[in-house]
């Protein structure tokens, strides 16, 4: 094998090394050819090294890689140098490549001209594209203009998104507000490198001379305005542009990028975009309906394919670190606290919350920790579903219209295109999913957030390395396969969760399990139940589930449904808590309902 | 042993740091390469734009946008006092007659026959950008800044909240293990640097604010006095804009944690000594922590050291660390041993360790990512 580079024919590619540098770890792999398959062999990690002293991205991939060279006895490094091609058994790797999400969350500062008018309209352009909105600047926002000028150069935005004023309709208010921001002179967060990505998609009559004032001192981008007229908000644009700036721009910017670049083999790819290409591989090559999730420490990047559609969002402001606080913010202390399963006071959790915040890499060291972390994932979860279900619509790349009589609302028009009850499957990756040290965890999480209906099938990525190989499928096609197949894709199994809602210990269906070996297992499930019946993932059994006469599983209420399920490394859970999941409201009830469902598929460790 | 990178927090009493001081918009900078100056020196000065105020003409005079050129006593260009008359109308009876007159003193920056609307805007503001440390200047950057540096003694602290501020260095507590309370926040207390030890109550932060503290370092805080004393509930770490009446500064993170001893020790030895403080804290990549600068002497002009850029090679045997996660949380220790080989923890993960051991001869396994260490010589 081969590969073929700006025309040149460049050695055989039987040893690769590939990291990812995460906004909190850098992730490597090694990969080797062992006969005729590629293998993934070691990884190893390190904190991502974008903070000061360091200040630069590749101290963090090499010291990832030294952990890989220590555990494998393979000599990677020279120096800072990787030592490619190799040069014998034991030396050296033939490519290097890598992804990169460093930047971390996007963080953007938004312009209008009235507050709750245009400036509502780019928060939710922003929003709606995965940003956290750090500020939104209205002329009429009561501040003085040195205090907008001063709150601009402060905030170091990643990102700056103009509107302001209808197509044809006065440009005095949005040209003085780009005469702010050009005052301000607006410094990326990583160094002046690069010019702050500022999109303009207000009054296009303005074009000509926020142009003329900003077109010098910032990267624009002219798009569409948001809001063309009145009564019509036209998101899509915007949406577009800040996505495709976040991808190929804002997240590039970590310091030592350009090392980086020069040491890898091939094209640095942003994390979602290599997660994207290896989760529409996995729904195309096996006609499914997906959903795939990454979180990562200051981001949650959701992708669906449903009926051959692609979909991707980044939720900026949900992530397991630098995020995690945004994660309280956003859920709310109560729907957090409703996944944990002892009593904690409030300050307490508060606390241990804000610390993460402010040293986003420490791990959880006992048990309770590692409880509350999961029970925040949960919510981050299901926080960023609940986000890309309302981006991923039936109305993708048709202008959302919203009229006068919809401007106080604020719910989004066009129907999701995520349907629950179609989907397939569901592949879980990033640190708090890949690490959780039981794959049981990984798949409760994800059925809690989620609350898959009917019957819909689990993975997870094994040890986080769907970037590594969504990048290396851009080179080779083979290894990323062979490594995806054996080492990278876990199937946890197959949940069946009967839609509907029922008094604890009533009966929800009758099921009959047939399995490969023609053992047959017979039972009841009642509501409040959670089970778990073993199936390897090499196996299928027949299912019939003959629900109660309200409770629906696909083909209607109180009618029999038989499927062939998939087992896995945690089989087949049979949820019977109720669709929508509903937890009990009284504490200690909620608490010995959680302890009831966590012991019965053995979730943590008992003393 | 591989070459292990560890987040650190730096607490030194030599280093030399330069500080970018730069203005929001371009102005005159008042000082030259070589020059000392001090914290509270205006090193450059802009002028900022006045405030606008829109007008409706056309709405007061009951006439279309179009038509209130003919009635504009001031045009576009005029400078204009508070109450005087911009435009008015001459009706044929008197009694009918309506003037608009200006809110503000200032200058009629536009007037739109469109909209019929006049912009009015005030003189501008003069705006001083403060050199923020004590130190000389080694770089100027025309029209925008200089850079100042200092030689001096840095504590950095894990989070904080308020701008930048100065003032003298002040005890409140005899230990880092104390907590700071409302009593032990006295009045002469106002416009110092308070350090406290391991927490301060929301009592203690009223009382501090009465008081008029201009900075507060403290080991910890809880997070519901923190969104009490903001009003909201902070979901990403990027601050230092907040007016909550001072700079508050944890030096170890939420909660009631003794501040680290060597952190306390120096802040100690310094009481007395003007500092410099900034609360701005952005926890994401290309981190801003908060820090007290304490000047320690003024080298003469001409004599300018080059900055020592801090080398850190990974953690080490002997290495003082802080733990930063629970269950031992805030407590320091020393590194005893760093085996290579992954551990199992009380959650199952098998993570790479170290062995810490503290004052008192203890020793505990922690994951590596769950210390930092406590830098600066």
């Amino acid at each position: 094998m081969t590969i073929q580079e700006s025309g040149k024919i460049t050695h055989p590619l039987n040893v690769i090394v590939a990291t990812d540098c995460g906004s909190t770890t850098t992730k490597a792999i090694l990969i080797e050819k062992v006969g005729d398959e590629y293998r993934q062999t070691y990884r190893g990690e390190a904190p991502t090294t974008v903070e000061a002293p360091f200040e630069d991205v590749t101290r963090g991939v090499l010291n990832a890689i030294a952990e890989i060279e220590e555990l494998s006895g393979r000599k990677i490094l020279d120096g800072d140098k990787i030592i490619t091609p190799c040069r014998d058994a034991k030396t050296g790797v033939d490519i290097y490549i890598s992804t990169s999400s460093a930047g971390g969350g996007l963080q953007m500062m938004v312009t209008g001209v009235v507050q709750n008018m245009t400036g509502e309209s780019a928060q939710r352009a922003a929003l709606g594209a995965g940003a956290i909105v750090i500020d939104v600047l209205a002329s009429n926002d009561g501040r003085l203009p040195h205090e907008k000028i001063e709150r601009i150069r402060t905030m170091r935005p990643d990102m700056i998104l103009m509107s302001g004023g209808t197509d044809g309709g006065a440009v005095t208010h949005v040209v003085e507000m780009a005469e702010y921001i050009s005052a301000a002179e607006p410094r990326p967060r990583f160094g002046a490198t690069y010019k702050l990505p500022l999109v303009y998609a207000g009054n296009k009559d303005a074009q000509p001379q926020v142009k003329k004032i900003l077109g010098e001192k910032t990267a624009l981008v002219l798009t569409d305005n948001i809001r063309p007229v009145l009564e019509r908000e036209n998101l899509a644009p915007a949406r577009n542009k800040i996505h495709d700036l976040f991808l190929e721009h804002v997240m590039q910017q970590a310091p030592g990028y350009k090392k980086l670049i020069e040491m890898a083999g091939a094209p640095i790819m942003p994390t979602p975009a290599a997660v994207g290409v290896i989760m529409e591989t996995i729904a195309k090559r096996e006609h499914l309906n997906l959903i795939g999730v990454d979180i990562g420490g200051a981001t949650t990047d959701v992708f669906s394919v449903f009926e051959g559609l692609f979909n991707r969002t980044v939720s900026a402001n949900l992530g397991m670190s630098y995020s995690i606080s945004n994660v309280l913010a956003e859920a709310g202390l109560a729907n957090i606290m409703r996944w944990v399963p002892f009593t904690i006071d409030e300050q307490t959790l508060r606390n241990r919350i804000k610390n993460k915040m402010v040293r986003p890499t420490t791990i959880p060291q006992t048990l309770d920790e590692l409880q509350i972390e999961h029970a925040i994932a949960r919510e981050a979860l299901r926080l960023a579903l609940i986000h890309h279900k309302s981006l991923a619509t039936a109305l993708k790349g048709i202008q959302q219209e919203r009229t006068i009589s919809d401007v106080f609302e604020q719910q989004q028009s066009g129907k999701t295109l995520i349907d629950m009850l179609k989907l397939d499957l569901i592949v879980g990756s990033g640190g708090i999913l890949s690490h959780a040290p039981r794959r049981v965890q990984s798949m409760l999480m994800m059925v809690d957030a989620y609350e898959p209906l009917g019957v819909t099938r689990l993975s997870v990525d094994s040890i986080f390395m769907m970037p590594h190989l969504g990048v290396l499928s851009t080179i080779n096609e083979k290894a990323a396969t062979d490594v995806f197949v054996r080492d990278c894709m876990v199937y946890l199994g197959t949940c069946v969760a009967p839609i509907g809602q029922g008094k604890d210990g009533e009966r929800c269906a009758d099921y009959v399990i047939t399995f490969p070996d023609g053992r047959v297992d017979k039972g009841q499930l009642l509501f409040g139940d959670l089970r778990l019946v073993p199936l390897a993932g090499d196996q299928k059994a027949s299912i019939t589930i003959q629900p109660a006469k309200q409770v629906n599983l696909g083909a209607g209420a109180g009618l029999s449904v038989t499927r062939e399920v998939q087992g896995g490394v945690v089989g087949l859970m049979l949820d019977s808590r109720g669709r929508p999941l509903q937890l009990p409201s009284d504490h200690n009830a909620r608490v010995a309902a959680l302890m009831k469902w966590y012991n019965a598929v053995g979730l943590y460790p008992t003393a | 042993m591989a070459h292990s990178y560890t987040p650190g927090l730096t607490v030194t009493e030599h280093t030399t740091v330069r500080r970018r001081r730069m203005l929001s918009l371009p102005g005159t900078v008042l000082v030259a390469a070589g020059e000392v100056v001090r914290a509270n020196q205006a090193v450059a000065r802009a002028e900022l734009p006045g405030k606008v105020y829109p007008l409706n003409l056309a709405n007061q005079l009951g006439v279309g946008p179009d038509e209130i050129q003919e009635y504009l006593i001031k045009k576009a260009g005029d400078r204009v006092q508070k109450d005087e008359i911009l435009a008015e109308n001459k009706p044929l009876i008197k009694w009918l007659k309506t003037e608009v007159r200006s809110p503000v003193t200032g200058v009629v920056e536009s007037v739109s026959m469109v909209t019929g609307q006049v912009l009015l805007r005030e003189p501008p503001r003069v705006l001083e950008l403060l050199g923020y440390v004590d130190g000389r200047i080694v770089e100027v950057i025309p029209q925008q800044g200089a850079v100042v540096e200092t030689d001096c003694s840095l504590v950095q602290g894990i989070f904080g909240i308020g701008g930048e501020t100065r003032g003298e260095i002040m005890l409140a507590v005899t230990s880092p293990d104390e907590a700071l309370t409302p009593r032990q926040l006295t009045a002469e207390m106002k416009g110092k640097i308070v350090v406290g030890g391991s927490f301060i109550s929301s009592d203690a932060l009223t009382r501090a604010k009465e008081v008029g503290v201009a900075g507060l370092v403290i080991g910890g805080i809880h997070d519901k006095d923190l969104r009490a004393l903001l009003g909201y509930d902070l979901g990403v770490a990027i601050t230092g804009t907040e007016q909550v009446g001072f700079t508050l500064i944890l030096t170890e993170g939420f909660g009631a944690i003794p501040m680290a001893g060597k952190t306390f020790t120096l802040l100690s030895a310094h009481a007395g000594q003007p500092a410099s403080i900034s609360g701005a804290t952005q926890i994401r990549a290309g981190v801003i922590r908060p820090e007290i600068i304490i000047p320690t002497q003024l080298s003469a002009v001409g004599t300018l050291s080059a900055v020592a850029v801090p080398q850190r090679e990974g953690i080490r045997i002997g290495d003082q660390v802080r733990i930063i996660r629970d269950p031992l949380f805030g407590k320091i220790g020393e590194v005893s041993s760093l085996p290579s080989e992954l551990q199992k923890i009380p959650t199952e993960s098998e993570v790479r360790v170290m062995e810490v051991r503290f004052a008192d001869g203890s020793k505990a396994v922690i994951p590596r990512t769950n210390i930092e260490l406590i830098e600066g010589a």
